[in-house]
C-alpha cells in the first residue's frame, strides 16, 4: 500500500502559486524528502493532503483513504509539524499536549514525556514565552505523541540548534526502523540527503524531479570557491563561471582527481567546496532531464 | 468535548471581565433607583418631554417612579447593548481566530470533523451567553432584594428573556460571519450590534421606520412592548431566532466547503 498517492493534483487560489498536476507516490515505510526552495508549493501540497485546502483537481489518497470530506481515518494515522507551529494563548506547554491527545482521544501522557526529556522542551512553559525553536518542539511533540503511521513534516528543522537537529533526527530514524513512513519537506538539501532514501523535488508548483536520494546526488554539481589562480582551462564539466577579486567561483561536475591536479598545479591560497545551492540544482534539472519527475 | 471545554477556558477571561462590568453597572442602576423614587414626578416631566430622544428611549410609555418601567429603561439599555456586545464579540472571533492566530493548521490537523469542530465551538458561544444572563439574572434579583424592592418576577424574567434571546440571535449571525473571516471581526461584529440597537432607536423615533423593528433584535427587546403587553411579541421572536438559525446555517456551510489558512 501506498502511504501517500497523488494523481495530477492541482491547487490554484489567489496569487499564491499553488500546484500544478502534481503526482507523487510514497510507499509504506519509506523516508520521503520533499525538496524546493521557498514558495516551490511543499506547504500547498501538504496542506491538501491533510484537507485543510481542497484540490483543484486531481485525486489523493494518504493512507489508503482518498482525500476529500472525510479526512479522520487519514488525519488519526498522521503526525503533522508545520513549519510554523501557532499555539493557543494562555496555554502552558503541558495543556497543548494534553490538548491535542484530548482532540485524538489520547492519553499520550508516557509518550509525550518521553519526547519532552528528549528535547529538553519544559511542559510547564507559557506557549507564547517560547522562542521560535522552542515552539517548534512543542509541535514536534504533538506529531509524535500519538505514534502515528505517518509523519509529515514541514521544514522540521528551522529554528531548531544543531545539538536539537541531532535528536529530533535520531527520533526519526528510530521511528522509520519501527515502520513508520516519513515525509520530510525541506530546502535543506544535505538534511534530506542523510536521512532520505528517495526524495522528488518540486519548484514553481510542479514536481521536477523524484528519484532515489543517489540517483539525485550523482547528477548535482559542486560549487567550487578558491582564492587566487589555478590552470582550470580545459577542465571539463565547469560551468556557471565566475571571477571577481582574485576569487573564482564555478560549478564543477566533472572529475574530482582532474579537478584536485589542476587545483594543486596552481596557486591557491583558500578553497571552499560546497553543495550547490537548491536553485543551482533546479538550472541543472532544467537543463539537463527537466521533466524527470 | 474537549474542544467545548477548550473553548469555555480560552473565553472565561473575555466571560469574567464583560459580565463583571456589565453586572456592576446593571447594579449600580438598582440601587440608584431608591433615589430617584422620590424625585420621580420631576423627572417623569423631564424624561417625557425631551422629544424624540423620549420616544427612542420609550421612555413616553414607561413610568421611571416605577421599579419594573426604571429598570426597563436603564438597565436594558446597559443589559440590551452590553449583552449584544459581548454576543457578537464572543460569536465573531470563534471561528475567525483559528485562521487570524494561525491555529487553524494545529487544530484542523486533528482527527476532528469540521461540523464536530463548528458544533462544539458553537455549544460554547451559546454556553458562555447563556451562563452570564443567568448570572446577571441572580445579580439582578438579588440586587432588586437588596433595596427592598417587591420582585416583579415576571417582567424581570420576560426582560432577561428577551435579552438573551437577541444576543442569541446575535451570535447566531456573528457565527456565520466568523466562518467567512480570516482575520479578526471584532469590530464587524461589534459595529453590527451597535447598528441593530441604532436602528431600534430609529424605529421608535419615527413611524415610517417602524418596519425596522422587523429586522433588528432589540425590536422584540423593547422594554416598552414587553412591559405594556405583559408578553413578548411571539412574531419579532420568531424572525429574529430564523435569522440567527440562518446565520449559524451560512457558517457552517462556508466553514465545511473553505480552504484553512
Amino acid at each position: 500500500m501506498d502511504a501517500i498517492r497523488t494523481e495530477a493534483l492541482t491547487k490554484r487560489y489567489g496569487k499564491a502559486r499553488g500546484i500544478e498536476q502534481v503526482s507523487l507516490r510514497v510507499q509504506q515505510g519509506e523516508f520521503f524528502g520533499f525538496i524546493g526552495p521557498n514558495g516551490a508549493g511543499k506547504s500547498t501540497t501538504i496542506r491538501t493532503l491533510l484537507g485543510l485546502l481542497r484540490p483543484t483537481s486531481g485525486t489523493a489518497e494518504v493512507c489508503g483513504y482518498p482525500v476529500g470530506r472525510e479526512m479522520r481515518p487519514i488525519l488519526a494515522r498522521v503526525g503533522y509539524l508545520p513549519s510554523e507551529s501557532a499555539f493557543y494563548p494562555g496555554m502552558r506547554v503541558g495543556e497543548v499536549l494534553r490538548l491535542s491527545a484530548g482532540l485524538r482521544k489520547k492519553s499520550c501522557k508516557e509518550a509525550a514525556g518521553r519526547l519532552c526529556e528528549r528535547l529538553q522542551l519544559d511542559p510547564g512553559r507559557r506557549v507564547e514565552e517560547l522562542s521560535f525553536g522552542n515552539r517548534k518542539k512543542v509541535g514536534i511533540v504533538c506529531a509524535l505523541q500519538h505514534d502515528p503511521e505517518l509523519l509529515i513534516l514541514d521544514e522540521p528543522t528551522s529554528g531548531l540548534d544543531p545539538l536539537m537537529q541531532k535528536e529530533f533526527f535520531a527520533i526519526l530514524q528510530e521511528r522509520h526502523k519501527s515502520g513508520a513512513t516519513i515525509f520530510l519537506s525541506s530546502h535543506i538539501l544535505s538534511e534530506v540527503q542523510r536521512n532520505c532514501g528517495r526524495a522528488a523535488i518540486i519548484r514553481e508548483g510542479r514536481v521536477i524531479a523524484c528519484d532515489s536520494i543517489e540517483a539525485l546526488a550523482r547528477t548535482s554539481a559542486r560549487r567550487v570557491t578558491l582564492h587566487g589562480s589555478a590552470p582550470l582551462e580545459g577542465l571539463a564539466g565547469i560551468r556557471d563561471k565566475k571571477e571577481a577579486d582574485g576569487i573564482v567561483s564555478f560549478l564543477y561536475s566533472g572529475e574530482m582527481g582532474r579537478l584536485l591536479a589542476a587545483l594543486a598545479a596552481g596557486q591557491v591560497r583558500d578553497l571552499t567546496v560546497t553543495e550547490p545551492d537548491l536553485e543551482e540544482i533546479f538550472l541543472h534539472y532544467y537543463e539537463g532531464k527537466g521533466d524527470v519527475g | 468535548m474537549t474542544l467545548f471545554f477548550h473553548e469555555l477556558r480560552q473565553g472565561r477571561k473575555a466571560l469574567a471581565v464583560w459580565s463583571g462590568g456589565i453586572g456592576l453597572l446593571l447594579a449600580i442602576c438598582i440601587f440608584l433607583f431608591p433615589e430617584m423614587k422620590g424625585q420621580v414626578d420631576g423627572l417623569n416631566e423631564v424624561f417625557s418631554s425631551m422629544g424624540s430622544f423620549t420616544a427612542a428611549f420609550g421612555m413616553d410609555r414607561l413610568n421611571f417612579g416605577t421599579l419594573t418601567g426604571f429598570y426597563a429603561i436603564e438597565c436594558g439599555n446597559i443589559l440590551g447593548l452590553g449583552g449584544a456586545f459581548y454576543a457578537s464579540f464572543c460569536a465573531v472571533g470563534i471561528l475567525a481566530k483559528e485562521e487570524k492566530d494561525h491555529t487553524a493548521e494545529f487544530l484542523m490537523t486533528h482527527p476532528v470533523s469540521r461540523v464536530r469542530v463548528l458544533t462544539e465551538k458553537l455549544a460554547a458561544v451559546l454556553a458562555q451567553i447563556l451562563g452570564m444572563n443567568v448570572l446577571l439574572f441572580a445579580l439582578a434579583a438579588g440586587c432588586i432584594a437588596a433595596i427592598g424592592e417587591p420582585l416583579p418576577w415576571k417582567e424581570l424574567w420576560l426582560l432577561h428573556l428577551a435579552y438573551t434571546l437577541l444576543q442569541l440571535e446575535l451570535a447566531g449571525i456573528c457565527f456565520g460571519i466568523s466562518a467567512f473571516l480570516r482575520r479578526g471581526g471584532f469590530g464587524v461584529g461589534l459595529g453590527l450590534a451597535a447598528m441593530l440597537y441604532f436602528l431600534e432607536l430609529v424605529a421608535n423615533i419615527s413611524e415610517k421606520a417602524e418596519f425596522l423593528k422587523y429586522i433588528t433584535p432589540f425590536g422584540y427587546a423593547e422594554g416598552a412592548d414587553i412591559l405594556e403587553q405583559g408578553s413578548l411579541d411571539g412574531g419579532l421572536v420568531a424572525i429574529g431566532l430564523a435569522l440567527g438559525a440562518a446565520g449559524i446555517a451560512a457558517g457552517y456551510w462556508q466553514y465545511t466547503h473553505k480552504d484553512l489558512h
